[in-house]
């Protein structure tokens, strides 16, 4: 590691020029940091357990320098991106649906009950 | 790789100065990868939704007319719950992306510090000068949220920056660079062969080189040219010139300079002068001078060529124009979007290049076929997934009088 220079808490340096509120509450701004860190922790942590069960499925074994060091081949990496991207569609679906709203809109629900319940 | 997919993190080719990334590394910035993809398709599809659902009604219901001005979307849409999250997950992706490179980067500084020393004593690729002052327009904000920029250092003499910014492209543009991140370059060797075959550029200056992804091509692309690449930041082409070097060139070299000020160049001394993806990170009052130094140091026949994003211009929709703008207001590129608003043409012109000079070129990228392997369904595809770039150029014509004579 790194000799003179506390690393970790120099990776998190912030890049000087005001940033932007895109929310009125700061508080939002925070939870989106927060939200977007964790997707991409569990997104590489499922990619890892992938690697585990690729390579103890053909060696058998497990060395932790392997993990390191594994890059998939074509196909591999064909079907880890594939999950990958119905990973972010899953998280992504609240997004994802309110878009779709957006191209087709419904009227409030209100309205169909109201239609509904009148003879 | 499939069409709709990117390829994975390590398909890049790790040169000798690229960091090594950890599993979980490479990993996030797979993440990031899918991630912007998503942003700009799925979702991006719902910012133009929005404008034209409730933004537009809404603003011709104050206003009684459209806008006339991108700005004045800008303003309509920053009120838009939709546009809102969407900025705030893309700002995030951005930061994420460099705080995943710097710790990479970071944890591994001694190494890398090490190996560039080891090349930069021994190449003769490096040329630094510790007296050439950095521009306000590179230090009032860290240029597309780029911790220190591209000239700060962690301590006296490292890499960081330009670590840093190599370690994570290949994740921001999805690949679609090639292992190296130089199809920019590339293409402009492809192109320069394809349209002047008998021509043998034999000096040739990239201003504003940064890393060298773009102007290394061009060593290699013309092998019996030197190539003169410089920049203003002095830790980035640490980095650059070790780059090079690993990548076993020896036909360029990186001098810290300033656009602004060739005078170390006589007139008349430059068969190619190159920018790319440069001019939209000076100021109104730089971009000029480094044009007419540019003018002055081209030889009369020779080719100058800006690669940039398109230029606004009256026929773009101020709503693509409003999302173009994107990373001026929220990415730290505080000259983008006046610098996309000129004439370009224009400042060309008044740089020396007259009008009749001038051209305007889609440079095509070269596909990388370690990357995208070639589709059986021929070129036609291939031409889907290359990335077009515009190029802004002139070939220098002789002073009437000096032709005369
Ligand atoms: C967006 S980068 C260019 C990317 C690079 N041309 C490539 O193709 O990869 C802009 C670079 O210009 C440098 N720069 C800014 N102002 C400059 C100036 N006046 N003279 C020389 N370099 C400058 C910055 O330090 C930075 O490295």
């Amino acid at each position: 590691m790194t000799e003179g220079i506390d690393w970790i808490a120099r990776s998190g340096a912030r890049a000087k020029g005001r940033r932007p509120a895109f929310f009125d509450e700061p508080a939002l701004d925070r939870l989106y940091s927060l939200t977007l860190a964790l997707a991409s922790e569990l997104s590489a942590t499922r990619e890892r357990l992938d690697t585990v069960e690729r390579l103890l499925e053909t060696g058998g074994t497990l060395r932790r320098e392997d993990i390191e060091a594994y890059a998939p081949d074509r196909a591999a990496g064909e079907e880890r991106g594939e999950s990958t991207r119905a990973y972010i569609a899953r998280i992504m679906r609240g997004f994802q649906q309110e878009v779709e709203a957006m191209e087709n809109p419904d009227p409030p629900i209100m309205d169909w009950v109201e239609k509904l319940s009148t003879p | 790789m499939k069409k709709d997919l990117p390829p994975p993190y390590t398909a890049l080719t790790r040169h000798p100065m690229m960091p090594r990334t950890k599993h979980d590394e490479s990993a996030r910035f797979n993440f990031l990868t899918h991630f912007n993809r998503y942003l700009s398709g799925t979702l991006g599809a719902g910012n133009k939704l929005a404008y034209e659902t409730r933004v537009l009604p809404a603003f011709r219901a104050e206003h009684g007319r459209d806008p006339e001005h991108r700005y004045e979307i800008r303003d309509a849409m920053n009120r838009d719950p939709f546009h809102r999250m969407w900025s705030a997950l893309k700002r995030n992706s951005m930061e994420m992306r460099q705080m995943n490179g710097r710790q990479a980067v970071l944890r591994q500084l001694d190494e890398l510090d090490a190996q560039a020393r080891q090349f930069n004593e021994h190449s003769g690729l490096l040329e630094l000068d510790a007296s050439i002052e950095q521009p306000l327009y590179q230090t009032c904000v860290d240029i597309h949220c780029q911790p220190g920029g591209y000239h700060s250092e962690e301590r006296p003499g490292d890499v960081t920056v330009g670590a840093n910014y190599d370690v994570g492209l290949f994740a921001t543009v999805g690949g679609a660079l090639g292992a190296l991140n130089d199809g920019g370059g590339q293409a402009l060797v492809a192109w320069a062969k394809a349209n002047k075959p008998d021509w043998k550029p034999k000096r040739i200056l990239d201003i504003g080189c940064t890393v060298g992804h773009n102007a290394v091509p061009l060593a290699q692309g013309f092998p019996d040219a030197e190539v003169i690449a410089i920049d203003t930041a002095g830790a980035t082409l640490r980095y650059a010139a070790a780059r090079a070097a690993g990548l076993g060139v020896k036909n360029i070299k990186f001098v810290q300079a300033n656009g602004e000020d060739l005078s170390r160049f006589p007139d008349n001394h430059f068969d190619w002068v190159q920018t790319t993806m440069f001019l939209h990170e000076l100021s109104a009052s730089s971009m000029p001078r480094i044009l007419r130094e540019a003018h002055r140091v081209l030889k009369p026949g020779g080719l100058i060529l800006h690669v940039e994003q398109p230029q606004y211009g009256p026929d773009m929709p101020l709503f693509e124009q409003f999302m173009r703008d994107w990373d001026a207001f929220n990415n730290n590129e505080p000259f983008w979007s006046a610098m996309h608003g000129v004439e370009l043409e224009d400042v060309m012109a008044d740089a020396g290049f007259t009008h009749a000079e001038q051209f305007v070129v889609g440079v095509r990228a070269v596909v990388d076929p370690t990357i995208f392997p070639p589709s059986p369904e021929g070129e036609a595809e291939d031409f889907g997934r290359a990335a077009v770039w515009n190029a802004y150029g002139a070939w220098k014509v002789a002073p009437a009088k000096e032709i005369a004579a």
